[in-house]
């Protein structure tokens, strides 16, 4: 017998040898231009896991350098354009962002920490896209952006920019919040499409493991927009959107009722991670 | 006989052929599970364990590496480890146990398995318009898959 539990461990650490070379989240410390990056935090009460993890440490060394050093982090250049687009007039009033909220150094820290948020006008979340849409339709009387176009990604790059390193906490004490997070819920964790998984069956049941190259990390949003190394610049909702088609389910349309409520209740789920945007992803 | 007879009984019997193969295969809602899997080949046609190995390693129809490794596959890149190694399944499984697995794997582990059912209409909801009513695989593929799975013994 004991014979037998030995040819036991060597077959298992020989399968580890063979198999996926990191299982679990790296052991590394992030630092962004002197700001300390929080990857690690303890998880909210009610909370699956005990903490959660930024994405970054689920990436190889070369994505993780690449966030780690501003000039060389691709997604900057979004955060650049997105300054120009702060500052430029649009609409009907002849305002730019700037001729109201001044310097986004400022006025817009801690908006990527605390959005989304709730909005008594609309009776919904908003999140920091429909934000800007809301500004421009009623301060500056320019059309709304369509999703992803008009420099909407670069823009929400910009201002989520503007709380780099602050952890994430949003309020679910106003409005119905807290009904919106239950819905979010709901949705994390029902099956969907052909393949019949949830976010929770990659996020939650298998972090940590392979999905062919994939290492599959908490599913967290802190770092959005991100930029991927294979597609370039991604918004939140578009990233929803394509590990929803990957379940061959029919895509939600983004900010629609089901990834608004999605939005509230992942964000919860990643509190007390620095906001990373523009992160770095493969 | 006329030729234009030919012709036509040559058209019937292809038909006719074509029937049968089709009424001899179980539908995903008919598969019968029993104690010991799934014992009635879906087909009634021997799987081709080549064409298996190619539905296990293709993206568009098993996918299987996404979630498994294999030695017998270690030339094809990324191995997933979201399952285990099948590395000498079929000396831990009966034929019938495999074909049950690949059909539904939530009739043999638990329902909160992560492995999809490649052979099940039992799917998640919002199923996109490409892909309702349809299995990810053939009834044929999942014997061809059986087959392939049969020669991973220890
Ligand atoms: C005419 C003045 C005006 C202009 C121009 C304007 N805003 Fe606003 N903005 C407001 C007011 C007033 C509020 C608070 C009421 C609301 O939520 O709409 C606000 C709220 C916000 C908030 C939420 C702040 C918070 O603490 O919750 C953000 C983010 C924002 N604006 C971004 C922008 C951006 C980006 C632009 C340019 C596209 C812009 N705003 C243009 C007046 C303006
Ligand atoms: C089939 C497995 C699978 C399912 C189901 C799935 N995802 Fe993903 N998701 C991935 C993979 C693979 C990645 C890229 C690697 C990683 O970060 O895990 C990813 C990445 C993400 C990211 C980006 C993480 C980062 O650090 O940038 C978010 C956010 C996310 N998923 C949310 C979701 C949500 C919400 C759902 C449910 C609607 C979902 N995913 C369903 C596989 C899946
Ligand atoms: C999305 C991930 C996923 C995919 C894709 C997948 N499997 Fe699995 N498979 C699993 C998991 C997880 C288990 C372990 C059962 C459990 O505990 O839920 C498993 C178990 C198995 C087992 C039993 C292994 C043993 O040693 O007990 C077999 C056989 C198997 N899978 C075959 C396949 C085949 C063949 C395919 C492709 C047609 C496939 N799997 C695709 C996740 C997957």
């Amino acid at each position: 017998m004991k014979r037998l539990l030995i040819a036991g461990v060597v077959m298992a650490a020989a399968f580890a040898g063979s198999g996926p070379v990191m299982a679990d989240p790296v052991d590394d410390t992030l630092e962004i231009d002197g700001t300390p990056i929080v990857t690690r935090a303890k998880a909210p009460e009610g909370h699956p896991f005990d903490e959660v993890y930024s994405g970054w440490l689920f990436r190889e060394a070369e994505t993780r350098d690449a966030e780690r050093d501003s000039i060389e982090n691709p997604g900057m250049i979004a955060v650049e354009d997105g300054e120009v687009l702060w500052n430029k007039v649009e609409g009907t009033a002849g305002k730019s962002c700037a001729s109201c909220h001044g310097d986004a150094a400022e006025s817009m820290k801690g908006i990527g920490a605390s959005f989304p948020k709730w909005d008594a006008d609309s009776k919904k979340p908003i999140n920091v896209e429909l934000q800007i849409n809301k500004c421009r339709t009623e301060q500056m009387g320019a059309e709304a952006l369509a999703f992803n176009k008009g420099g909407q990604q670069e823009l929400t790059s910009y201002i989520k920019y503007q709380s780099l390193g602050m952890p994430v906490e949003i309020d679910l004490t106003q409005g119905d919040m807290q009904a919106w997070w239950e819905k979010g819920k709901d949705v994390y964790y029902t099956r969907m499409g052909q393949l019949n998984l949830a976010c929770a069956s990659c996020h939650e049941k298998a972090m940590g493991k392979f999905i062919r190259a994939d290492h599959l990390s908490q599913g967290q949003v802190n770092g959005f927009p991100t930029y991927r190394l294979k597609s370039g610049l991604t918004s939140l909702h578009q990233r929803f959107r394509g590990c929803i088609r990957d379940t061959r389910a029919e895509q939600p349309k983004a900010f629609s009722d089901e990834l608004m409520a999605l939005e509230t209740y992942v964000t919860w789920r990643g509190t007390g991670l620095s906001v990373e945007t523009p992160s770095v992803r493969q | 006989m006329t030729r234009r007879m030919k012709i036509t009984l040559g058209a019937m019997a292809a038909v006719a052929l074509s029937t049968a193969a089709f009424a001899s295969e179980v539908s995903p809602d008919a598969v019968e599970f029993t104690d010991d899997g799934v014992t009635v080949s879906l087909t009634g046609v021997a799987g081709d364990p080549a064409a298996g190995a190619e539905a296990f390693k293709s993206r568009k129809l098993g996918n299987c590496l996404a979630c498994h490794t294999s030695t017998d596959m270690s030339k094809e890149l990324f191995h997933g480890d979201v399952g285990p190694s099948l590395d000498g399944v079929a000396s831990r499984w009966e034929q019938p146990m495999l074909r049950a697995i690949v059909v539904n794997s939530k009739h043999v582990f638990t329902d909160e398995t992560v492995m999809p059912g490649f052979y099940s209409l039992n799917v998640g909801q919002d199923v996109a318009k490409d892909f309702v009513g349809k299995t990810i695989l053939t009834a044929q593929q999942v014997e061809d898959v059986v087959a392939y799975l049969g020669t991973l013994k220890e």
